[in-house]
């Protein structure tokens, strides 16, 4: 593990690096450029860049209408005001032609910390999941919201990238890449490098699979690292491409596992626990545990204590491991 | 520069807007649901916009890039904007009598990706003027020198977007942008100064920095002269607020606000129809 990075300050970055190959890339911001990281952006191309005031819905308007005439939007707010202040702005003129706009949330869950609950979006995931044709990225770490920031403007629709506050460790593998529609098992490293995918392919089981995204990632390593030494033998699976949902990897998962954990900082109703619990139930019906906020709003902190509140720790994870196993 | 057409064409125009009022009578009464109200009350403006040179279109080629934009922010006038794009070669003329069906391109409210000449999907008031915004920009930003046209309704000017849309336009000096507020009066629930009022109009937009016109937006010669001034305008986005009745042209719909979500039975299409091509 490097340095500590937030994936909010990888976005900002990215977009430079974008805007520098192609002259249609353009970002919008609410008032929140510094925050969001667009502002990154902005000084490099302010010709290219439209703050709109803390005016939200026609921000999104603005960007439908831009990607409507040929430009690549990114439109950047905090997660919470994104998806719910502009809820029907993105479904109406975005989701429902289908326009090329990229949504880049940040201060998505509950390591917005000390700002509490309002600010903290922990239902943005179920929201834009629902909406026809919309892909939703949750990167677990800097390199990883690199790839899926390059990943969403090379694809040709509107795409939701969630991104964090706080500074999070890398746990994206340096030779891993990031496709639209594909998770990848981190656990067990790879036997032979870079082939991530051949680790589920012989006829190992494994008594509990993790299935996270964003910075539960992490998370879930630490977990099956402690779980491994006490016998339990464990997968951890980004998937961070939570729509479209790598169907076949999860069946695979379900084919060699005991059970199934599902992590993510966001509510378990309608995110990647549900996403997974569909695939699940009508493909090859193993236990799953959904992982997450419980049907609650948060409340202000620091980040750290928020985590330890809401059970986002690896001690909690191989608890509720052990729990399943009963071990 | 492009100037729209002349005096000669106010006849052809005015016969276009005719023919307009008895599609969307024929159209809603075929479907049995419709808004033939507020699209009777802009009937004169949409046709003066398609039929006389203001906007510049290639029917055969409706991507066609540098374009003049026009979005229906009051989606639910469906029906005035799919008559004036079959008339003018967008579509067949045959899918008029499709609207609303299952299966059609003619959605109840416009569908861009369904329909050639539909710029963008409305119907949820107050978002067409954002959307607008952003092409605007983007022709700015492409260094291109087409307009783009906006139609709002006056219910719809009490959506708060169209004001934070409207500070934005004047904000980035959309010189290139010009709103039509077709000011029928009223609303679903009633008269819109009853409702919630958002008179006076000129006042407001004047306030939030655009260039405001006035016009009778059923004197088709009026309506022409006032697209040329608000082309000419620099610097500042236009505004049109079109003084219109609601259902214009059927005498039994004119000022009636029932008329503005419900469709003709038949006998009153028939009755319609014969008011309509009594000129």
């Amino acid at each position: 593990m490097s340095g500590m990075k937030a994936t909010r300050d990888a976005y900002g970055e990215t977009l430079v690096e974008l805007g520098r190959q192609n002259p249609d890339i353009v970002a919008l911001d609410a008032d929140l450029s510094s925050s969001t990281r667009s502002s990154v952006f902005a000084k490099e191309f302010p010709e290219r860049f439209f703050n709109v005031g803390i005016a939200e819905a026609n921000m999104m308007g603005i960007a439908a209408g831009l990607a409507h005439s040929g430009k690549i939007p990114f439109a950047s707010t905090f997660a919470v005001f994104a998806t719910g202040r502009a809820y029907d702005q993105i479904r109406q003129s975005i989701a429902h032609p289908g326009f090329n706009v990229k949504i880049a949330a940040s201060h998505a869950g509950i390591t917005v910390g000390e700002d509490g609950a309002t600010h903290q979006a922990l239902e943005d995931i179920a929201l834009m999941r629902a909406l026809p044709g919309m892909t939703v990225l949750v990167p677990c770490d800097a390199r990883q919201a690199r790839l899926a920031v390059l990943a969403a403007a090379a694809h040709d629709g509107p795409v939701y990238i969630r991104l964090g506050r706080a500074k999070v460790p890398q746990v994206f593998p340096e030779d891993a890449e990031f496709t639209i529609g594909k998770g990848l098992v981190l656990w067990p490293e790879p036997e032979v490098p870079g082939r991530y995918d051949a680790v589920l392919e012989g006829e190992r089981r494994f008594d509990v699979a993790f299935v996270a995204c964003g910075i539960t990632v992490g998370l879930a390593l630490e977990a099956a690292r402690a779980l491994e030494s006490e016998g339990i033998s464990c997968v951890v699976a980004d998937m961070a491409s939570v729509k479209p949902v790598d169907e076949d990897l999860l069946v695979k998962i379900a084919g060699c596992s005991k059970a199934i954990i599902t992590c993510e900082e966001h509510s378990v109703i309608g995110g990647l626990g549900s996403a997974v619990c569909e695939v699940i139930a009508r493909n090859h019906p193993v236990r799953v545990v959904t992982l997450g906020i419980n049907d609650e709003f948060g409340e202000s902190g620091p980040a750290e204590a928020l985590m330890e509140r809401y059970g986002f720790t690896s001690e909690r994870y191989c608890q509720v491991a052990r729990e399943i196993l009963r071990v | 520069m492009h100037k729209p057409g002349n005096k000669s064409q106010i006849p052809f125009i005015e016969q276009n807007a005719r023919e307009i009022r008895a599609d969307i009578v024929r159209m809603t009464g075929k479907a049995g649901s419709g808004h033939p109200g507020g699209s009777l009350s802009s009937a004169d403006i949409v046709a003066a916009l398609y039929f006389g040179d203001v906007l510049r279109v290639k029917p055969d080629e409706p991507n066609w890039p540098d374009r003049d934009r026009f979005v229906l922010s009051k989606g639910h006038a469906a029906p005035v904007l799919y008559s004036a794009l079959a008339r003018r070669g967008f579509f067949p003329e045959e899918w008029l009598d499709t609207l609303r069906q299952l299966g059609s391109p003619l959605q109840g409210h416009p569908d861009c990706k369904k329909v050639p000449g539909v710029e963008v999907s409305t119907g949820s008031l107050g978002q067409g003027l954002s959307m607008a915004v952003g092409m605007a920009l983007a022709g700015k930003l492409d260094g291109k020198q087409y307009n783009v046209w906006v139609l709002l309704g006056d219910g719809e000017c009490q959506e708060g977007q169209v004001w934070e849309a409207a500070m934005a336009a004047s904000h980035y000096k959309l010189d290139n942008l010009i709103v039509i507020v077709d000011h029928n009066g009223l609303q679903i629930d009633g008269r819109v100064q009853e409702v919630m009022g958002v008179d006076p109009l000129p006042d407001k937009f004047k306030a939030f920095g655009w260039h405001v016109f006035l016009v009778d937006g059923h004197k088709v010669d009026c309506l022409m002269d006032v697209f040329r001034q608000a082309m000419d305008v620099k610097g500042k986005p236009a505004v049109i607020v079109a003084e219109t009745v609601k259902g214009k042209g059927v005498s039994f719909m004119e000022g009636e606000k029932d008329w503005h979500g419900k469709a003709p039975n038949a006998g009153q299409v028939e009755q319609a129809l014969k008011e309509l091509t009594a000129v």
